[in-house]
């Protein structure tokens, strides 16, 4: 077993033990640490195939800002966890059922004759001293791809949209500042000097 | 043998990086209050050894020899670990800071975003010591913190694209390379507005004064390291110095041209970089004795509706003057540089 390969093996282990307790893990905030992990190891297994800049950019965009609000509903929201475990019975048929169902389409799928890895050979390596795996990546991206990258791109627009179409009341009885007015406020709008004779203390 | 030697000469590197570095931190915080000290008419620490040079080191032993408490039905686990969190990607990060020319530990292409993406990891170490303790104050502190650093993280990001479309490189090295020649060729001018977000941003998302929300002593105690003592805190305060003196090395190399002279012939090498990283640092400092504390909601709209607008026409305006070769900073960059 080359280093590797012994390396692949150490991340992958660590990625699905930290898969499992991410589903049966009781506190939430366990669980929510426990995926942190799990894209954590993936980035490390996306390293070894050399795929630097997709695996860096799965931790600056999963860990660092998605399961961090992640956490942050999760802490805020203080889910108790006993009731959800409640139904566990009533909806472990259902469960099977769509486990099932997906293995059997894995199993389709790499068993099927178009989809056996000998119809996809391994890709060879790239010399270090070739385009960086960012330039290749952007290049795809912007020439063969284009029209993929703006679809995705506008379904990421719409998604923003609708969120904020959803979450947006216009509540009319909150106060809220007008940081442009407070800046644009002059003294004699606000102060008033009041001129007015000394008095003789009265006692 | 070949992968023993590469371990050990990794290894000996790191130390070379780290020890300097923790001897920084510890005297930034002695630069801090004397700096602050003279600022504000006072003397600062004087007492311990020659001028109160000593004194990071008594500091130090100190919180060494003082007792770790933990609060009870505190999630013992977090607790112990969410100094360490905070602690290891602010030392991370100084795996790709090139000091001088070739001078640095890892020299790899997605040096930029490898940056960005440590230092993002940092909130972790906030966030989990504010659930762990178990406490309203620190809890209060940890969600403060984790909104701020979300918001300034992405006019962070937007900043640093103006330096990739500038350089068409993400080594911080070439970065730094394509800025040579000179005071002039440094990215601060044609990125200013870039530059001033990427630094403020940076104070903030290392919650400094005068975005110390995440602590604010005034309102929540200490925010989220309010429960801990001894080592843990040191360990945080470890963090938080480390990650001030790399958002000023990061200023230094992505807007002031790192290790190169500000004025062609004069000589490039690493006291150019340390130069520009002092003043920087100098600027950190300054900022705390001088401004009072945002209040949250102002903290947030800064972040939301003022720089991330600023880097985005920005950006578009780096774009089109590429596009048109605009001189006299930006005729060279299409044609790969200087």
């Amino acid at each position: 077993m080359t280093f590797e390969l012994f390396i692949f093996y150490l991340f992958a282990a660590v990625m699905v033990f930290a898969a499992a307790r991410v589903i049966t893990a009781r506190n939430p905030v366990h669980a929510a640490m426990f995926l942190v992990l799990t894209f954590f190891t993936c980035s490390a297994i996306w390293l070894l195939l050399e795929a630097e800049f997709l695996a860096i950019t799965l931790v600056l965009v999963y860990v660092g800002a998605v399961m961090v609000l992640f956490l942050f509903v999760v802490m805020m929201l203080d889910v108790n966890v006993e009731p959800l475990r409640e139904g566990f019975v009533q909806y472990l048929p259902v469960g099977i059922l769509v486990g099932v169902i997906m293995l059997v389409e894995m199993v389709f799928l790499i068993t099927q004759k178009y989809f056996k890895s000998a119809q996809f050979p391994v890709p060879e390596r790239a010399s270090a001293d070739a385009l960086s795996n960012t330039e290749t990546l952007g290049q795809l991206l912007y020439s063969e791809y284009l029209f993929q990258f703006e679809i995705a791109a506008i379904i990421l627009l719409v998604a923003i949209v609708a969120a904020i179409a959803l979450t947006m009341r216009r509540r009319p009885n909150t106060k809220y500042q007008s940081p442009s007015r407070q800046v644009e406020v002059r003294k004699q709008d606000r102060l008033r000097v009041v001129q007015m004779p000394a008095e003789k203390r009265s006692s | 043998m070949d992968a023993l030697i590469l371990t050990v000469w990794s290894l000996v590197k790191i130390v070379i990086v780290l020890v300097p570095l923790i001897l920084c931190v510890a005297y930034l915080t002695l630069a801090e209050r004397k700096v602050i000290g003279s600022m504000q008419v006072r003397v600062g620490p004087n007492r311990v050894g020659f001028k109160g040079l000593g004194q990071p080191f008594a500091d130090v032993f100190k919180l060494l020899c003082k007792e770790i408490i933990i609060p009870t039905n505190a999630s013992r686990f977090l607790f112990l670990t969410a100094p360490i969190l905070s602690l290891a990607p602010a030392l991370a990060a100084w795996a790709v800071i090139p000091f001088a020319d070739g001078w640095q530990v890892a020299d790899i292409n997605a040096g930029l975003i490898y940056v960005l993406a440590m230092t993002s990891l940092g909130v972790y170490g906030v966030i989990l010591a504010g659930w762990a303790s178990n406490s309203k104050y620190a809890f209060l502190g940890a969600m403060r913190s984790a909104a701020q650093i979300v918001a300034y993280e992405i006019a962070m990001g937007f900043a640093l694209i103006g330096v990739l479309m500038m350089s068409g490189s993400l080594n911080l090295g070439d970065i730094v390379r394509a800025q040579s020649g000179g005071f002039f060729n440094w990215y601060l001018f044609p990125l200013f507005p870039l530059a001033i977000v990427y630094f403020i941003s940076g104070v903030a998302e290392t919650n400094r004064a005068p975005f110390d929300v995440a602590e604010g002593e005034s309102e929540i105690v200490a925010g989220f390291h309010v429960d801990y003592s001894g080592f843990g805190f040191a360990l945080f305060f470890l963090a938080e110095y480390a990650n001030m003196i790399m958002i000023a090395a990061l200023t230094a190399i992505l807007f002031l041209g790192g290790w190169m002279s500000p004025i062609d012939g004069w000589g490039d090498g690493i006291h150019w970089f340390l130069i520009k990283t002092a003043a920087m640092l100098f600027v950190f400092l300054w900022l705390r004795a001088t401004f009072p504390r945002y209040r949250y909601d102002q903290i947030m709209r800064l972040g939301w509706k003022v720089f991330i607008p600023v880097t985005i026409v920005w950006i578009a305006v780096i774009g089109f003057a590429i596009y048109f070769e605009v001189g006299p900073w930006f005729s060279t960059v299409r044609s790969g540089g200087l």
